[in-house]
Order: C-alpha cells, then sequence, then structure tokens
C-alpha cells in the first residue's frame, strides 16, 4: 500500500509508541455482509447499552435502528438500489480506480498501459478484447456476479464452476446493500482532540475511548466527530415503552447517563485477548478484526479480487493515510458512493483547522483590544 | 467542475451529529463576549478616570461571567463533574481553552468587583487589614482581566469552529471570531451606553460603532468565504430570521449610537454639567430646566440604542449557534461542500488524499 507521508497537520495523532501492542481495527467488508444483524445485538448484549428509540418501524428498508449513537455502536444500513443506481455506481467506481487513488505514481502514468497492480493488472490483461473502453478495467459481464452462491468467493476452479447451479439469484436491475457501520477509531481523532477533560483517551491498541467515570458530558466531541458517530447518553431506556403489568419491567438503571458513549473496539475484551463482539459473531466473517496492518492489507486485496470479477463498483474507505482524518482504524469495503451510506464523502478532522482558526482568533482579539484603545483615544474629554 | 450533481444520501439521514448545546450556549457566547469587552472598557474607565463607566463596565463583566459560567455548568450531562475540565490544559481542545481563559478572567473580574462593591458600600465589606492589600490589587487585577478578555470574546469562534458541524466549520475557517468580537463589542458598548452616564460613555459609544461596522463586514466575509450549502443555514428558517433581525437591530442600535455621540459632542457643555453633578448617572440636577432636557433626551436615546445593540449581539449568538445545529440536520450542508472540496482538489491535480480509493 501507499507509503506516502502522512499529513503531520493535525496537532494530535496520539499514537502510543513503542507500545507492546501492534494498532487493532476492524475490516468490514459490505460486499459479504447479509443484513443479520447479529453484530448489533452482540454489541448491544455485551456492551449492556440501552434500547434505542421505541421499536417504531423506519420505513428505510431493513433498516430500523437508523444510525449509530450513544446507545447504538454497530449500526447495520440497507440500501435497495435499482438497475440505474447500480450502473452509476459501477462507474463511479470505475473513475475512482481511474484516478490511481491513493496514488503514489505521478498522475500522467495515468494513460500509459502500465499494468495496474495485482488482480487488477491481471484483470486487464485478461481482458485485452474488451480494452476499447480504455479505462484499465474491464466493463462489467453482462451477467451479475453471485457473490452468494456457494463458492463464489472462492478461487474460481473452472470443473466445480461447470457441475453448480449458476443462476444468479441477484438481478441486474436490483440490488441491496447491506452495511454494518462503526465507530471509526480514526488516526486524527476529532472527538478525542477536543474533549476537554481528557475522558476520551487513545488506548495502547491505538483505538480511542471514553472513560465514562471522567466525562462530564460536555457534548464537544459530538461536535467534533466527522462521522457522527459519538454522542451523548441523554436518553435511552433498558426497559420498552409498551411495558405492561404482567411483564414486569426490570428495574434497571441506564448506564453512564449524560455522558458521551460509543463503539470502545471492545477494549475490554481486546485487554483480556479477545476479539470485539460484532467481530466474534458475523457469521460471514464480513467484519473482520485484527491488527490495523493487516486488515488494509486484507481490504487492498479483496477490492482487487472484486475488481477482477468486474464489480467496479467496489472501492474503499478509510485505507487512505493521506485522508482528512489520518486513515481510520475501521476499514470499510463498499459498493457504492459513502454519502449513499451515510458516511461523509470527504471527511476531515476539525482539528486540522485549529492552528489557522487559534491565529484568526488572536487577530480578532488584538483587533479588539486596539479598537477599545482607539475609543478611549477617540473620545478624549 | 463538480459532476456527481445529483445528490445522494442514506434515506436523508444526518450524517454529522449537532452536539446538545441547547440556549445555555447561545447566552454564554453572548454573554462571555460582553464580559470581555466590559472589562476593556472598565479598564480604560480606571485611566481615564470615569467613574460612572467604570463602576458599570466592571459589575457588568462579573455578572456576565457569574452567569454564563452558571449557563456553561448548567449545560452539563453531567454539571457535578464540570470541575473535571480543570483536570487538563488541552491546546487541541478550545472548550479546555476556553475554561482557563474564563476563570483567568474571573479571577480579575472577582477582584474588581469586591473593590467596587466595598467602595460602593463605604469600605462596610469587613475586610479589616486587609482592605488595603484589595485596593492595592486594583491595577494588575484590571491588567489581568483585561489580558484575559479578548481571548474570552474571540475564543470561541474556534470553539464552535473547531467542529465537524459544517456551517460553524466554515464560519469558523472564514473569520466567525472575527464576528464574535465585532458581537463582543457591539454588546459591551451597548451595556455601557444604557447603564452609564452619557457623558463618560463616549469610548463605549465608539468601540460600539466600530464593532458594528466590524459585524457587518466580517459577517460578509465569513459567508463569502464558505461554500453555499453552509451558508444557507445562515440565511434560512428560524436562525436565518434571527440573523436578520441581529442586522436590524444592530444597524438601528448604531444610528441611534452615533446620534447620540453627535449630540454628546455638541451638548458637551450641558452633558458634561450633568455627570459631574450625578455621578453614576441618575439624571442629577441640571442648572436649567433646558439642559435637564437635553441631558434626559440624550440618555434616553443612549439607553435605547444601547439595549438595542445588546439585543443585536444576542440575537446574532443565538443565529450562528441554531444556524450550526441546523446545519447538521440536512445531509446536504455535508455532502455538498465536501463534494466540492473534493472535485476541486482532483480537478488540481490532488488525487491521493480521498478517503475514498479504488484499490
Amino acid at each position: 500500500m501507499s507509503t506516502t507521508t502522512v499529513d503531520d497537520n493535525a496537532v494530535a495523532d496520539g499514537h502510543w509508541h513503542g507500545s507492546a501492542h501492534e494498532r487493532k481495527g476492524f475490516f468490514t467488508d459490505t460486499s459479504i455482509c447479509i443484513g443479520c444483524k447479529a453484530c448489533e445485538v452482540a454489541c448491544k448484549e455485551w456492551n449492556n447499552n440501552p434500547q434505542d428509540g421505541t421499536f417504531e418501524l423506519l420505513g428505510s428498508s431493513y433498516d430500523n435502528t437508523g444510525s449509530l449513537g450513544a446507545n447504538t455502536w454497530r449500526h447495520v444500513a440497507f440500501v435497495e438500489q435499482d438497475g440505474e443506481r447500480i450502473e452509476a455506481a459501477r462507474e463511479s467506481g470505475r473513475k475512482l480506480v481511474n484516478l490511481g487513488m491513493p496514488s503514489i505514481r505521478p498522475r500522467t502514468d495515468e494513460s500509459e498501459a502500465k499494468p495496474l497492480d495485482g488482480a487488477l493488472g491481471a484483470a486487464e490483461s485478461g481482458s485485452a478484447g474488451a480494452g476499447a473502453s480504455g479505462g484499465g478495467l474491464p466493463e462489467t459481464p453482462p451477467m451479475g456476479i453471485d457473490l452468494l452462491a456457494p463458492g463464489a468467493l472462492e478461487p474460481s476452479d473452472p470443473e466445480d464452476i461447470a457441475n453448480m447451479d449458476t443462476t444468479p439469484p441477484d438481478t441486474e436491475d436490483f440490488r441491496w446493500l447491506m452495511s454494518s457501520d462503526v465507530c471509526k477509531h480514526c488516526t486524527h481523532a476529532g472527538c478525542l482532540d477536543v474533549c476537554p477533560t481528557g475522558a476520551l483517551f487513545r488506548t495502547e491498541f491505538d483505538t480511542v475511548v471514553v472513560q465514562n467515570d471522567v466525562c462530564n458530558g460536555c457534548g464537544t466531541c459530538v461536535a467534533g466527530c466527522p462521522f457522527g458517530v459519538i454522542e451523548r447518553r441523554d436518553d435511552g431506556t433498558i426497559n420498552t415503552p409498551t411495558d405492561r403489568d404482567d411483564r414486569k419491567a426490570a428495574d434497571m438503571d441506564v448506564p453512564d447517563k449524560n455522558t458521551a458513549n460509543k463503539c470502545t473496539l471492545c477494549y475490554d475484551r481486546l485487554v483480556d485477548g479477545q476479539e470485539p463482539a460484532c467481530a466474534q459473531t458475523c457469521p460471514t466473517e464480513s467484519i473482520k478484526f485484527g491488527d490495523h496492518e493487516d486488515m488494509v492489507d486484507k481490504a487492498h486485496t479483496r477490492v482487487a479480487d472484486l475488481h477482477a470479477k468486474g464489480m467496479t463498483e467496489a472501492r474503499l474507505y478509510g485505507a487512505n493515510p493521506n485522508d482528512g482524518v489520518g486513515g481510520t482504524g475501521s476499514v470499510f469495503l463498499i459498493l457504492d458512493e459513502p454519502e449513499v451510506y451515510g458516511l461523509p464523502p470527504d471527511p476531515r478532522v476539525p482539528t486540522k483547522d485549529l492552528p489557522q482558526m487559534y491565529a484568526s482568533a488572536g487577530m480578532a482579539a488584538l483587533g479588539m483590544f486596539a479598537a477599545a484603545g482607539l475609543a478611549f483615544l477617540g473620545s478624549k474629554r | 467542475m463538480v459532476e456527481d450533481v445529483e445528490f445522494s444520501s442514506y434515506y436523508g439521514r444526518p450524517i454529522v451529529k449537532a452536539p446538545p448545546w441547547g440556549d445555555e450556549i447561545a447566552i454564554y457566547l453572548f454573554l462571555g463576549g460582553l464580559a470581555g469587552g466590559s472589562s476593556l472598557l472598565g479598564l480604560g474607565a480606571q485611566f481615564s478616570d470615569r467613574p460612572g463607566l467604570r463602576i458599570a463596565t466592571r459589575l457588568t463583566a462579573i455578572t456576565a461571567t457569574a452567569a454564563g459560567g452558571a449557563a456553561l455548568v448548567s449545560d452539563l450531562g453531567r454539571p457535578e463533574r464540570f470541575l473535571n475540565m480543570m483536570r487538563v490544559f488541552k491546546v487541541s481542545s478550545p472548550m479546555s481553552l476556553g475554561t482557563w481563559i474564563l476563570s483567568g478572567f474571573g479571577v480579575g473580574s472577582g477582584v474588581l468587583t469586591a473593590i467596587e462593591v466595598d467602595r460602593l458600600t463605604g469600605q462596610r465589606l469587613p475586610l479589616g487589614p486587609l482592605r488595603r492589600v484589595l485596593h492595592a490589587m486594583e491595577t494588575p487585577a484590571a491588567l489581568e482581566s483585561a489580558l484575559f478578555a479578548t481571548p474570552l470574546a474571540a475564543y470561541t469562534g474556534a470553539l464552535l469552529g473547531d467542529t465537524a458541524v459544517p456551517t460553524w466549520n466554515a464560519a469558523g475557517r472564514s473569520g466567525l471570531s472575527f464576528v464574535f468580537v465585532s458581537s463582543a463589542a457591539v454588546a459591551a458598548g451597548g451595556a455601557a451606553m444604557a447603564l452609564a452616564p452619557v457623558g463618560e460613555t463616549g469610548p463605549a459609544r465608539l468601540l460600539a460603532l466600530a464593532g458594528s461596522a466590524g459585524d457587518v463586514i466580517g459577517m460578509d466575509q465569513m459567508k463569502k468565504g464558505m461554500h453555499p450549502a453552509e451558508v444557507d443555514p445562515l440565511e434560512d428558517g428560524e436562525p436565518g430570521r434571527k440573523l436578520h433581525r441581529a442586522e436590524k437591530l444592530l444597524i438601528a442600535g448604531a444610528v441611534g449610537t452615533a446620534a447620540v455621540e453627535v449630540g454628546a459632542r455638541v451638548f458637551a457643555k450641558k452633558v458634561a454639567q450633568g455627570a459631574g453633578a450625578g455621578g453614576v448617572g441618575t439624571g442629577g440636577a441640571g442648572s436649567s430646566s433646558r439642559n435637564w432636557k437635553t441631558r434626559a433626551a440624550l440618555r434616553a436615546l443612549s439607553v435605547v440604542s444601547g439595549a438595542a445593540l445588546a439585543a443585536a449581539s444576542a440575537y446574532t449568538r443565538f443565529g450562528v449557534l441554531e444556524a450550526g445545529i441546523e446545519s447538521t440536520k440536512d445531509p446536504r450542508h455535508v455532502v455538498e461542500p465536501q463534494r466540492a472540496r473534493l472535485e476541486d482538489r482532483r480537478a488540481r491535480g490532488i488525487v491521493d488524499d480521498s478517503i475514498t480509493t479504488g484499490t
């Protein structure tokens, strides 16, 4: 992957140096997410998170959770798309690859016939006949790729495939995007930077965690997160609002009320050598957990595989250390533009702007002082 | 060149979250500015021998500081833990820096208040030998609080700017601090005009006029530096109405202030007579009823204009705070500017810094 220098303009990167642990993270491969929400449930169970909302139907496909928040640290998004949107996603993905990002090549190399990395390059040379598109990527084959078919994700062996029912359950004019979102555990974490009490801290696993016994609920971190992840737990209840007399509600307090809450990457499990609850429970290994470096490598390999299969809509989110947050600890493979999943297309840690804002505030302060001085000089009696 | 003109979102749901900041924070923004500006006027009044202005501004400063601090604490999720703010001094957190600025400001302001209260009560505070110590601290305390005064008025621009809230962040990058110090000057000048005698509030009027000009120009410049989708919340809906109201009050107050200033200079003698006799500004007995009427008219205009200016400042703070919160509700305010800057960088040949990558 890219080894270009990481932008160090952010005030604090908060890395542990000389830590005995590798940086940990997720790789959430949404192309094999089946939308079972086991991750949401496991997360709630393990972290004893209160209920969100009142179990109402949100009218957004099978997503009745809505979004990440104080009480929801894993959120599975459901997006239903028609043929037009699928084609648009393929097109935007193709453009992205052709941009050569993240680029360690000079931009002028783009148009040349220089092979792309790995499987992508292999795919290109394999589809020499269809090279008229000139883009470097093969055209989408006429038949949809069936990811759910047995063996579809294994290295293809022609003999095996011949005996299989290859009728794709997916159609060309409809698809379902399912994606399990989570805290990004950014390299430059906005929430951590702006926390005025030190309640948020960087763990030895390079994750970002709130100490709820220190947090005073000022809410600055909520505004500091470019992904809208962290939130103050102002409501939430363990009991359902439909509790009836015959079903005695458990007398239970909402834990950590009025303090900021978010995914801890199961810090309590990590220190015990366990993996996070969501990753452990994920039946398709859509959520992978491990050393951040391995996760990023896996992500790069996987996206190249999908491209080789013609799924040009596949792209990575958060795998670039040069992005506005210095890369995320939770890397995603997504199949459309990030905003389709409710992710910001160009997030930027606000702290990056802070030196300039302090400079401007300093100038303003001096200006005000000067104005007051002149006001007194101007009205001598 | 924005290629992806069609805006898509996840069921129109917000991408970033608004902080749980209510009216208390808007009130604090206003009071912090008012306190800072008042402290500067108090320092000047001390050195230029304007006792009425000095007392009014110092008492305004401490009242605003105490009320502002209380508003901040009450907006915390766990107010009983407000002292946790003092665990750290953290430059990357404007909230942390602001806490220390407010505390530093409060120390000097508190000492000055004790001095003024002691004076006003005819040295009835049970201070004993400490009275001399207290009064000896007047100038150091005035300088100390003045040192923190302008940072107190200015840092809130960075506080709102250093967020992922689209309108605040863009405003912070485009000079929100200039708008806020101007608004602080307007508030402090206005409050002093309303509370101190006309003969002594010349500097307050000039500061308020400078602040008014700075506010209008600063707001205009700020909006020019922002993406249209980030500006919209400042102009539409309830926050937009508040900011429009702020502008109207500001202009009306500034016109009134200018009129008072002209009047005070034209009738300088009559005004000076009143100030000399009246002290804190209860009107005082003039030598003739015509002088009294002139002074009363000027004072009334001063009070009304000052109140309008202070209200304008408050509306500005409420408007900006609420516009930011509004800007988190529609993902358009997040996606459009981010798409635009991403496309802009790509157009300039920078293709290695996107969070979304094809390989």
